[in-house]
Parts: C-alpha cells; structure tokens; sequence
C-alpha cells in the first residue's frame, strides 16, 4: 500500500515537468520577438529591451531553463512585469472568491447530480430519467457565459431575487451577503459538472444494480432507500468520484468565464486582466498553478479508491 | 501455410464480396438511431444557413448609427447592436465561422493524434516519451492553454484554431493508442506479421480501419467543444479578430449592453447552443450504433 502510494506520487513528477517544460516552451518558441510580444504594438525599443532583461530572454535557453526551474523549484512563480509583485502574492490575493466559488460549484453539483442520476438509473425509461438524459447533453451544449446571462436576465433582472454582479466575502461582508452574491455564479458553472456527474452516475449506478448482491439484497427483503444507497451507490463511487476530478479541468476553464460573466475578482480575472496587459509571467504562473492543483487533485482521487472501495488493495 | 511472402491472409478474408452491401446496412442502421437522424437533419439546416444565408441577409458589417440597439422587430429579426448592424444578418454570417472552426478543428485534432496515437501504439521506444507528454498536455486546463497560446501569436482564424487543437491532441492519442494495443494482439494481426506482411501495410490495413468508428465518433464531439471554445474566446476578447462576426464576437460586443439589449447575447448564444447541440446528438448516437462496447458504459 505505502509502496503504491509512494508510486503513484513519484508518477507526478514528470506529469509536472511536462507541464513545466511546455509552459518555459511556449514563450520562447512562441513566432517573433516574444520581447516585442509581450511589450505591445506601441513599445519602444527600451520598453523591448527592458523587458528582454527582466525575463532574462537575452540568455542562452538552457541557462534560462535552469534557473527558471530552480527558481520554480523553491516555490517562485516569476514576477509580474506591469506590478512587480511576485506571481505568488498575487495568486493569494485572488484565491479567495475563486476557491470558495469552485467548492460551492463542487458542493452543489454533487448534492443535485449524485440524487438525480441515482435515481434515473433506478427507473431507468421513466420520464425523469430521460429529463436526465437530456439535461446531460444539453448542459454540454449551452456555453457557460449565455447561461450565466439567461439567470441574470430571469432571477436578477427579470424577478430581481438575487444581485446582477460583484462578490462578496463572507468573512468581511458576512456570509448572507456572500451567498447572495455566490448563488448565480455558482448555478451557472454548476450545469456542465451537474450534466457530467450525473451522467455518470446514472451509468455506473445502472451497472451496479444489474448484479447478483443487489437481487440478494433486494430478496432478503432490504428495504429499497438502502439497497440503492449503501449497495449500490456505494459500489458505484470510483467512476463517480473520478468523473468529479476528470470535471476539474472544466471547472478551472469555467471559473475564468464565470468570474467574467459575474465580475468577480478572483483568479480567472486575473488571467484576463494579465491577457489585456500582456503581463505574460502571470498567465505562466497561473498555467502552472491550475495545472498543479489538477495533478494534485486527480493523485488525492487516485488514492482514496481504497478507502472507496475496500476490494480495490495495491 | 504455403501462402507466398506478398500474399496476406487477413487482407483477403477482408477483401471478400461482401463491402459493399455491409455498408450499405451500415448506413441505414447509422440513420435509423433517432438522435444520428434529428441531430442531423438539425445539422444540415445549420450548414445550409450557413451556406445559403448571408446571400439573402443585408451586410452583416453594415452600420446604421441611427437605428443603434434597437429592439427585434420585423426589419431587424434579432434587432440591432452598438453600431446599428443587423444582428440576424451577422448570427447568419458566424455560423459559417462556428462551423468551419468546428470541422477545422475535429479534421486536424484527428490527423495529428491519429498518427501520434500510432506511433506510440506501435513504436514501444516512442511510447512513453509520447504519452507522458500526452499526460501533461492534458493536465493544462483547455481554455487557459488556448488564452496564452494566442496571447503570445497574436489572434487570426488560423493561431485560434491552433490553439483549440492542441488542447484536444491528447484525447485522440490515448484512443487511437489503446484501439492500436487492443488490435495488435488480434489473431488476424499475428497472421498478418506471419505472413511477412510489412509494417506500413499492416498499420494501414488492419490498424487504421479499426480506428475510424470510434475516431467518428470522437470527431463529432471534439468539433461541438471546439465550437464553444471558440465562443468562450471570443467572449472573452481572445479569439477570432473582433471584425469578423464569429457568435462568441457578436456575444462578447454585446456584453456593456447586456442590460438594455439583452438580444444581442441572446440570439448568437441559443443559435450556438443548437449547433452543438445536434452535433453532441448526433455524436451520441454513432456513439451507440458504431461503438456498442463504450456504448454501454456511458
């Protein structure tokens, strides 16, 4: 098990400096002066070599890459042209209203998906299930910002139950206030991970319940609620669990949207704003990040299936 | 067996009179699904829309500052934005952009991962070093992959259709990879090499046909995401050059206005979401009669 674990952690590594080495890459190979790049159609020659000097371009590349690895290795992120400030600040700054929108999005697709694909699988051709169905392809279909602006249009516009735009948080504006503001971002990047869990759980759920332990169970006179909840939902979870950090890449792209759409400032923001200056160190270093927390994420899956799932053993 | 060098065994049990009439019963079992056939039929009115339609539309670029952000009526279907341009006109005119961006995309993400997923299904020194890759290119998130790739090469049609393809390389390889491990373990592949065949020939007669069904299947959805991709880019402001009218562009101008002229985001999002919609249907459906194995896990 230990052995296992240590494996599976060590496999990271060159999943990251793949990352890594993509992310150094796609600067210095990218067509053009990437100097002039980054510095703008109205820079001047200064402006060009100033910032050739800053992010050491005038350097042969593998004395780049050595020291923008080291540097990365002891948790340097690289530093923000137009600010100065350390990538690293300023990914704390915004973490806040990015973290808790992903963990309320997280949080409220599983609580409806998880129900609502058990329950499709368990009557299965019924008319929910195939409002399930539908759901699932559609939620695939619809972009992630025109849906933000259908709820806008009918909840804050149209019935005005909840504020257009902006963020509140919940530790200086209090948490009434927070959920007001996080509720319309939250349903909006809720539907393609809904679509996607609940897909999937209709699907393993449907596998589960075709074998013998269930009709055992359902035979020695179990009572339905337990049969679907402890034997069959409960043998379902790996695919369920996996599917959510599969989905994590989704959520990542759709927090940059939705952050947009609802003017939050959080780390999506962030990106667009370092796109619009062509600060390029901070969509480096956010690359990096999300990338990260991806890996990190889908490894802490990767090893709770035996906690899942007791006959899963290494 | 005394068959010579050249001859090979699994290609002649291939090569037997049947084709033709297998594929036609292919075909008509394809159309028979109801989601390949609706899906489908909602496809082809979107492509002859955007084939047909900006020749009976007015210019989509047209201004007419005086008639700006005017409500949908029966001179402007979809109503007009900022600069007074007709918004039906301009939705009509994107989903040439849209679709031509999604088949651009599934054509070329296909080709390259084909031959990669080959490559690294056949070749065991190449394997790893391929998949690793794979490995991290996956671990990128998409849309923010897309964003610094065209930050850095500046934004025409052609760096953002790069750069949605690479994103969605990987899928393709790991598929085509793991039909190629399954295939070449296959009696007819053994017989095959028996029988002297050469390497290119069996790649490309007894590998590649195996491939296309899920291949299809796989293009189908990648040119649905690729389609909002590019919408979410150009939403953003870091897609397709904001003069040509793509949906996500005409959607992105209308954002300052979105209080007063809801129409603009509106009709350019559900027109989108039915495009890719019918594809995704569509995708489902060759899903279920070309591939009945995953079929039955989704």
């Amino acid at each position: 098990m230990l052995r296992y674990v240590l494996m599976r952690i060590l496999a990271t590594v060159p999943v990251m400096g793949v990352v890594a080495v993509f992310v150094f890459l796609m600067l210095r190979l990218a067509p053009g002066d990437p100097a002039a790049v980054i510095a703008g159609d109205y820079a001047t020659a200064e402006d060009v070599a100033r910032i050739r000097e800053q992010l050491g371009l005038n350097q042969p590349i593998p004395v780049q890459f050595a020291k923008w690895i080291g540097a990365l290795l002891q948790g340097d992120l690289g530093t923000s042209i137009f600010t100065n400030l350390p990538v690293t600040t300023l990914i704390a700054q915004r973490l806040e209203p990015t973290l808790l929108l992903a963990l309320s999005t997280i949080t409220f697709a599983v609580v409806v998906a998880v129900p609502l694909g058990t329950i499709a699988a368990w009557r299965a051709g019924s008319l929910l299930d195939r409002f399930v169905m539908l759901f699932s392809v559609a939620g695939f279909s619809v972009p992630v910002f025109v849906l933000g602006y259908i709820l806008i249009y009918v909840l804050a516009m149209g019935l005005q139950w909840l504020p257009v735009q902006g963020y509140k948080s919940p530790f200086e504006d209090g948490v009434l206030a927070f959920l007001r503001h996080i509720a319309l971002p939250t349903m909006t990047l809720s539907v393609i991970f809904i679509a996607l869990i609940a897909r999937m759980t209709r699907a393993s759920v449907m596998e589960v319940l075709e074998e013998d332990y269930i009709r055992t169970a359902r035979a020695k006179g179990q009572n339905e609620l337990r049969v679907l909840l402890r034997h069959a939902l409960r043998n379902a979870a790996v695919p369920i669990v996996t599917v959510i950090g599969i989905g994590i890449a989704l959520l990542i792209g759709g927090v940059v949207v939705t952050e947009s759409v609802y003017n939050i400032p959080g780390l999506g923001r962030l990106v667009l704003d370092a796109v619009l200056a062509r600060d390029y160190p901070i969509i480096q270093g956010l690359i990096l990040f999300f990338s990260f927390v991806y890996i990190l994420i889908n490894l802490l899956i990767d090893l709770s299936y035996t906690l899942l799932d007791p006959r899963i053993r290494y | 067996m005394a068959t010579g060098r050249d001859t090979d065994p699994a290609a002649l049990s291939a090569d037997a009179k049947l084709p033709t009439r297998q594929e036609a019963s292919l075909a008509s079992l394809v159309l028979a699904n109801r989601g390949v056939f609706w899906g489908g039929a909602l496809l082809l009115v979107m492509v002859a829309i955007a084939v047909l339609g900006p020749l009976f539309t007015s210019d989509p670029m047209a201004l007419n500052p005086i008639k700006r952000l005017k409500p949908p009526t029966g001179e402007f279907l979809f109503g007009t934005d900022f600069l007074g341009r007709d918004v039906f006109a301009r939705v009509i005119y994107g989903a040439r952009i849209s679709l031509a961006v999604g088949l651009a995309v599934a054509l070329i993400a296909i080709s390259v991962g084909l031959v990669m997923g080959m490559i690294a299904g056949y070749v065991r020194a190449l394997d790893a070093v391929i998949m690793r890759v794979m490995d991290g290119l996956m671990a990128i998130p998409g849309i923010l992959l897309a964003i610094a790739l065209i930050s850095l090469s500046g934004a025409t049609l052609a760096t953002v259709i790069v750069a949605i393809v690479i994103p969605e390389i990987p899928r393709v390889v790991r598929l085509v990879r793991s039909v190629v491990l399954t295939v070449r373990e296959e009696p007819y592949v053994e017989a095959a090499i028996a029988a002297g065949t050469r390497l290119p020939q069996i790649l490309l007669r007894h590998i590649l046909p195996n491939t296309i069904a899920p291949l299809i299947v796989q293009a189908t959805y990648i040119s649905g995401s690729a389609m909002l991709t590019e919408s979410i880019l150009g939403f953003l402001g870091a897609g397709i050059p904001p003069e040509i009218p793509s949906w996500g562009n005409i959607m992105s101008e209308g954002r300052t206005y979105f209080q007063i002229s809801p129409w603009i985001i509106f009709f350019p999002g559900i027109a989108l979401a039915f495009t890719v919609l019918a594809v995704n249907i569509v995708g489902d459906g060759l899903r279920d009669t070309l591939d009945p194995r995953i079929a039955r896990k989704m």
